[in-house]
């Protein structure tokens, strides 16, 4: 899957957890700074990423993933 | 110093119940004798005793924000859908007052129910790395008040009472006693509850306190009739604003009431029995009466907890009896909304309030047949059409399985 592709999968899951606009969901914007993305839903939205992506993010990655960019890089990294 | 003597007054309210969405059309589909019973039909239920619910009118998820709804127990969201009308009724958001001196109370029997069920089922179904991390905040018994005081800007303390079906009332009790000792300016009192899902079906229906009278939902709840086999489980929410009154006058405030007195009492008797003849209840009612000094004679309408179960219904009717006497006009809503269980006691004074407004009694809906009991058929309990009557004090009364028994008197603005 492609880095687009992965932004644009990443986006539909932070819309409906989090309310996010699709078009904010830029590689640079922090979860918690710009997204108001807190830190429970960080958890729904590693659950969602691994239904959608088969990428499991293990809870001390997750502390890492601190914007979307780190998220892509993740799955990119880690997709079967 | 403030004292019991402090003027406690009521400026906004609000509710969604089986009857409507909001307090106007609750009140309108109240007086116009329309119930809010209906029967379940989703497969779970065809081997249920009871199969009676009194939904609410409007979904609560479509009136909040979805991503907001989605992280709500079912009972929080119409927590905040009643509370934010309340709040907006009394402008006491516009009026600037300070979160520090801001207090909520939201109680609830049940709790996050919904959740706690269905994220059991998860848990069951697909381990326990699929349940939500939201499902603590949404179960916990004092999650609609902490969602509440979140959604009116609360800083000066978030109470959650949990006293059975006495929570609502009991909630309007704090609020009153919070600001008697100058606590708060402004409380945010009410009571929510929803929790319409197969288990607390089947665990009321085994106590034998629903009504199985399927085949007529309409006429299912039917408080003080002889033929009255239990009460119809309902959901909703409602709540009060309570200011003291001189600052409620110095802003403008419009004042539906005053809330003159309340008290609170335990039977001490079971854990889920009424005492026969309703001694605990007499005593509240009596204490709230002192609490507002005033007089049996001075009250004139009683909104009564009368949930349509065999004993409940006439231990009531005797504790009213012996505490203010033959004279007042009794109702049972109930028959028309169910029971809204931690939200009865707040939305039954939501009615108590519009009563006094209004000078009219709802009509005991369903009530052909008034019980042999000697205290049910001296009591002058309103059927068949709404009353109208002249009366500047009223009662409303709530308890709770545990033995809780709180009354509240209001008075004319």
């Amino acid at each position: 899957m492609s880095r687009e592709e992965i932004q644009t999968g990443l986006a539909e899951i932070l819309e409906e957890v989090a309310g996010v606009t699709p078009a904010d969901a830029t590689p640079e914007k922090s979860f918690t700074d710009d997204l108001d993305v807190d830190s429970l839903s960080m958890v729904e939205i590693a659950t969602a990423v691994e239904d959608k992506f088969g990428v499991a993010i293990p809870d001390d990655e997750l502390g890492n993933i601190k914007t979307v960019g780190d998220a892509i890089n993740f799955i990119e990294k880690n997709q079967g | 110093m403030s004292t019991s003597a402090t003027d406690v007054v009521v400026t906004g309210l609000g509710a969604t119940t089986p009857l409507g969405g909001d307090v106007t059309s609750t009140w309108d589909a109240l007086l116009a004798g329309r119930s809010g019973v209906s029967r379940i039909t989703d497969d779970w239920v065809k081997d249920f005793p009871a199969q009676l619910v009194a939904r609410l009118a409007a979904d609560p998820a479509e009136q909040i924000d979805r991503v907001r709804a989605r992280r709500l127990d079912r009972s929080q969201q119409v927590a905040v859908v009643a509370a934010e009308q309340a709040w907006r009724d009394s402008g006491a958001g516009e009026a600037g007052v300070d979160p520090l001196r801001i207090a909520v109370v939201m109680g609830t029997g049940i709790g996050g129910a919904l959740t706690l069920l269905g994220q059991d089922d998860v848990l069951e179904e697909k381990g326990p790395k699929r349940v939500s991390p939201f499902t603590i905040p949404m179960l916990m018994p004092n999650g609609p008040a902490a969602a509440v005081g979140l959604a009116i800007g609360a800083k000066g303390g978030v109470h959650a009472p949990v006293s059975a079906c006495a929570s609502g009332a009991e909630a309007v009790r704090w609020g009153l006693d919070l600001l008697r000792l100058d606590r708060a300016d402004v409380v945010l009192v009410g009571g929510t509850e929803a929790c319409v899902h197969p288990l607390p079906m089947a665990g009321f229906a085994a106590m034998r306190a629903m009504s199985t009278r399927n085949d007529e939902p309409e006429r299912a709840s039917r408080p003080f009739d002889k033929g009255r086999d239990g009460f119809v489980l309902g959901e909703g929410a409602a709540a009060l604003v309570l200011e003291r009154g001189d600052a409620a006058k110095a802003r403008g405030a419009q004042i539906y009431a005053r809330l003159a007195g309340a008290g609170g009492t335990a039977d001490g008797y079971d854990l889920v029995a009424p005492h026969p003849e309703g001694e605990g209840a007499s005593r509240a009612i009596s204490a709230a009466l002192r609490d507002a000094g005033l007089t049996p004679a001075d009250i004139g309408h009683v909104n009564a907890h009368a949930t349509s179960t065999p004993v409940g219904d006439t231990a009531e009717a005797a504790a009213i009896r012996s505490s203010l006497g033959e004279h007042v006009l009794v109702t049972a809503t109930k028959s028309q909304t169910g029971h809204l269980l931690g939200a009865a006691g707040a939305l039954e004074s939501v009615f108590t309030i519009l009563a006094l407004r209004d000078q009219i009694v709802p009509a005991t809906a369903n009530l052909d047949d008034p019980d042999d009991d000697a205290a049910v058929q001296a009591l002058d309990i309103v059927r068949g059409e709404p009353r109208r009557a002249t009366f500047s004090a009223a009662v409303n009364d709530s308890f709770g399985f545990g033995g809780h028994n709180i009354a509240l008197v209001f008075t004319t603005a």
